[in-house]
């Protein structure tokens, strides 16, 4: 099987878009964390306004790629990246692009909920209230109540917006996340496994929400889960050892994937 | 095999028992221990220091004559505090005992009565002038060592010439009991009073105000630039030798002996700046020397322990590093940097060495107007008297340990409350 990954240069399927309008494209992007060399060469498109997952099995680098889009791995110091990551044509890793600006516009939702210890109404305020959207109380009460809608909570909270976000319970939380990540009106959004903490339940209802939420958003979503996967992306991508292995339509990937290690990947024969 | 493998672990079990009984054993051991030593700690301190809680008090008929106050009738506020009281006190104890009449007994019975005394009576007649002329009842405290007789502190079994009074005193002492003049009344004294060289009339009210202030500025210094010192390492400054040098450093100095900078202050404060000896300035900045490695030891643990998770979100939404500090990983980690600044405080309220180097052991008898004033603090004051040869200090001493102790124990408490009503969960 490793022969195979080594025999193999570019990435099966089709990694650049052409027919919708592309929100990312990344070409050749490689990160290190110290000597390790954790994503290799890695170029694809993501398209605008559609739900793309990343899978692949522990380890290959999904997450650490994730975390490029938003510059969210200069926070750890032994990190590197090269290459061009574009956000609309703007380069990311430009010297000019200021990372809080990058943040307001590419929002991140993390795998476990993770609420400030603060109240339900100040979670969902905090990013507007920084960044200067909102002046006035009655703007703030706006976009808390709007953002808690589209993630679907606020029918379940409005009585209680002054207690505690950490009281909820998980499902509750990591859609308060969500609704606290699209209070600043970001352009795209980033899922880093948003469910991997969360019961059956919990997950379907943070799916019908990514559903929801594609009208208006990029969302970029990591899944160990193929089912999710299948369900919530129009694009898939299948990461391994840091390459990226195949993309395409989601559809094509889980029918009729191009190379074995993809093939293998879905139908379970390792993971 | 299942059969074997239960027979194994059931032979095991009963080892496994005891091991566990026999480590309890020795937490509870230890623990009884260090209760005990505790104990006799308190034990030790408070059989000796309450009785200081309470005095001896003579009652006296004074007689307020105008000729030996204010011959000329002026009321001029000058005579009266010039006057001489001390002679219409000892009238009014000669007046108690009519049959001692010799110049070497009524020495000996001036003895009976303090200085304090004097000052009572002068306290009377300048806030109301009217009584002169008149026969008052006054209130005095009693010297000092038939206050230690009225509490059995001084043999009455012993020897006379083993002890500070005389049989004759004694018996006087004894006639003024039956009478029904002396009295034992709470010692006020003990906490409105500064230091002095008689023991009724000593109090720690001067060493509170001087450890108040001396704290005050600790305080003000060491929180703002620990916290700052702690947030900047943390968060801010990048990894290499440097700061791992200035880290060795800092737990160096939370380790390096108090009178150190005692020596530092001295050298620096006091004959390089010229700042004024004995102050509670000085002896704060000194002490916000010793107490600022503990406050950054304490604040960047606090920091560390705040989780990453919490970071991230603030990072996620945009925040910037400073916003990301300040509003969320600051207010999670002050419980944990409170915590630690309330210790540096209890310790630096107990420290002697280092204010011993700049002055502030020395005898003031005033309470500390501001913290430029000559002051002393509480455990130095306890040294002072601890040294001193007087047994009614000996109490003193004791008392002032307990009303460090209770000092100590209200700050300590208040950090447990403060660590109970800032600590959030997540």
């Amino acid at each position: 099987m490793s022969d195979t990954v080594e025999l193999f240069d570019g990435t099966a399927g089709q990694p650049r878009i052409k027919d919708r309008p592309v929100k990312v494209s990344v070409t050749d992007a490689n990160v290190y964390y110290g000597d390790k060399h954790a994503i290799k060469n890695v170029s694809l498109d993501i398209a605008a306004r559609e739900v793309t997952s990343f899978i692949g099995p522990s380890g290959c680098g999904k997450s650490t790629f994730l975390r490029c889009l938003n510059r969210m791995n200069d926070t750890i110091d032994i990190c590197r990246v090269s290459g061009e990551i574009r956000l609309d044509s703007e380069d990311v890793y430009d010297r000019k692009v200021d990372v809080v600006e990058l943040r307001a516009r590419v929002g991140m939702v993390f795998q476990k909920p993770n609420p400030f210890p603060k109240s339900i109404y100040e979670n969902v305020a905090y990013g507007p209230r920084i960044h200067g959207i909102a002046r006035t109380k009655a703007e703030i009460d706006e976009i808390v109540q709007s953002s808690l809608e589209r993630a679907g909570l606020w029918e379940e909270v409005k009585d209680r917006l002054e207690s505690p976000g950490t009281g909820l319970s998980g499902g509750q939380q990591q859609r308060l996340c969500i609704a606290r990540a699209i209070a600043v009106s970001p352009e795209v959004i980033l899922m880093d496994e948003p469910c991997s903490a969360l019961d059956p339940i919990a997950t379907a209802k943070v799916e019908e929400l990514i559903d929801e939420l594609r009208s208006n958003y990029t969302i970029v979503i990591v899944t160990h889960s193929m089912q999710q996967a299948a369900r919530v992306s129009q694009r898939t991508a299948f990461f391994h050892l840091g390459r990226l292995i195949e993309c395409g339509d989601t559809e094509v990937i889980f029918t009729n994937p191009q190379h074995n290690l993809t093939q293998g990947y879905i139908t379970g024969r390792f993971g | 095999m299942a059969q074997h493998t239960t027979e194994v672990v059931r032979a095991g079990l009963a080892r496994r028992y005891r091991r566990e009984w026999r480590f309890r054993a020795y937490g509870l051991t230890a623990i009884s221990l260090a209760l005990i030593m505790l104990l006799t700690l308190f034990t030790s301190i408070f059989s000796q220091g309450l009785s200081a809680f309470w005095t001896t008090e003579l009652e006296l008929d004074v007689t307020l004559y105008p000729q030996d106050i204010d011959p000329e009738g002026t009321r001029d506020p000058q005579t009266l505090s010039n006057a001489n009281y001390r002679k219409l006190i000892f009238q009014a104890v000669y007046d108690l005992f009519p049959d001692v009449t010799s110049r070497t007994d009524r020495r000996a019975l001036q003895a009976l009565v303090s200085d304090g005394a004097t000052y009572r009576a002068r306290e009377m007649v300048m806030e109301d002038p009217s009584l002169i002329g008149q026969r008052v009842k006054i209130q005095i405290p009693i010297a000092a060592d038939f206050d230690m007789l009225a509490k059995g502190k001084i043999s009455r079994d012993a020897h006379e010439s083993t002890r500070r009074l005389s049989d004759q005193q004694i018996e006087w002492f004894d006639r003024l009991e039956k009478r029904g003049l002396v009295h034992t009344v709470f010692n006020t004294t003990l906490f409105t009073a500064s230091d002095s060289r008689q023991p009724e009339l000593a109090g720690i009210w001067g060493a509170v105000v001087g450890s108040i202030y001396t704290l005050i500025v600790t305080l003000g210094l060491s929180f703002p630039i620990g916290v700052a010192a702690a947030v900047y390492l943390e968060e801010y400054a990048p990894r290499n030798w440097f700061t791992d040098l200035i880290e060795v450093n800092i737990n160096n100095l939370a380790a390096v002996p108090s009178i150190v900078f005692g020596l530092l202050g001295l050298a620096v404060l006091l004959n390089v700046f010229g700042l004024p000896r004995s102050a509670p300035v000085v002896g704060g900045l000194v002490l916000c020397l010793m107490t600022l490695p503990t406050i950054i030891i304490a604040g960047r643990a606090a920091l560390k322990s705040v989780p990453p998770s919490i970071r991230e979100a603030a990072l996620g939404i945009g925040a910037s590093k400073m916003q990301m500090i300040f509003h969320h990983v600051l207010p999670l980690s002050m419980p944990g940097m409170l915590t630690g600044t309330i210790i540096g405080m209890a310790h630096a309220l107990g420290e002697t060495a280092p204010l011993l180097m700049i002055g502030m052991v020395a005898f003031v008898a005033d309470v500390p107007s501001s913290p430029l004033a000559p002051a002393t603090v509480l455990p130095v004051q306890i040294y002072l008297w601890a040294d001193s040869p007087e047994r009614a200090f000996v109490e003193r001493t004791s008392a002032a340990i307990i009303v460090l102790l209770a000092f100590l124990i209200i700050m300590n408490s208040g950090a447990v409350i403060l660590r109970k009503k800032f600590e959030k969960k997540w």
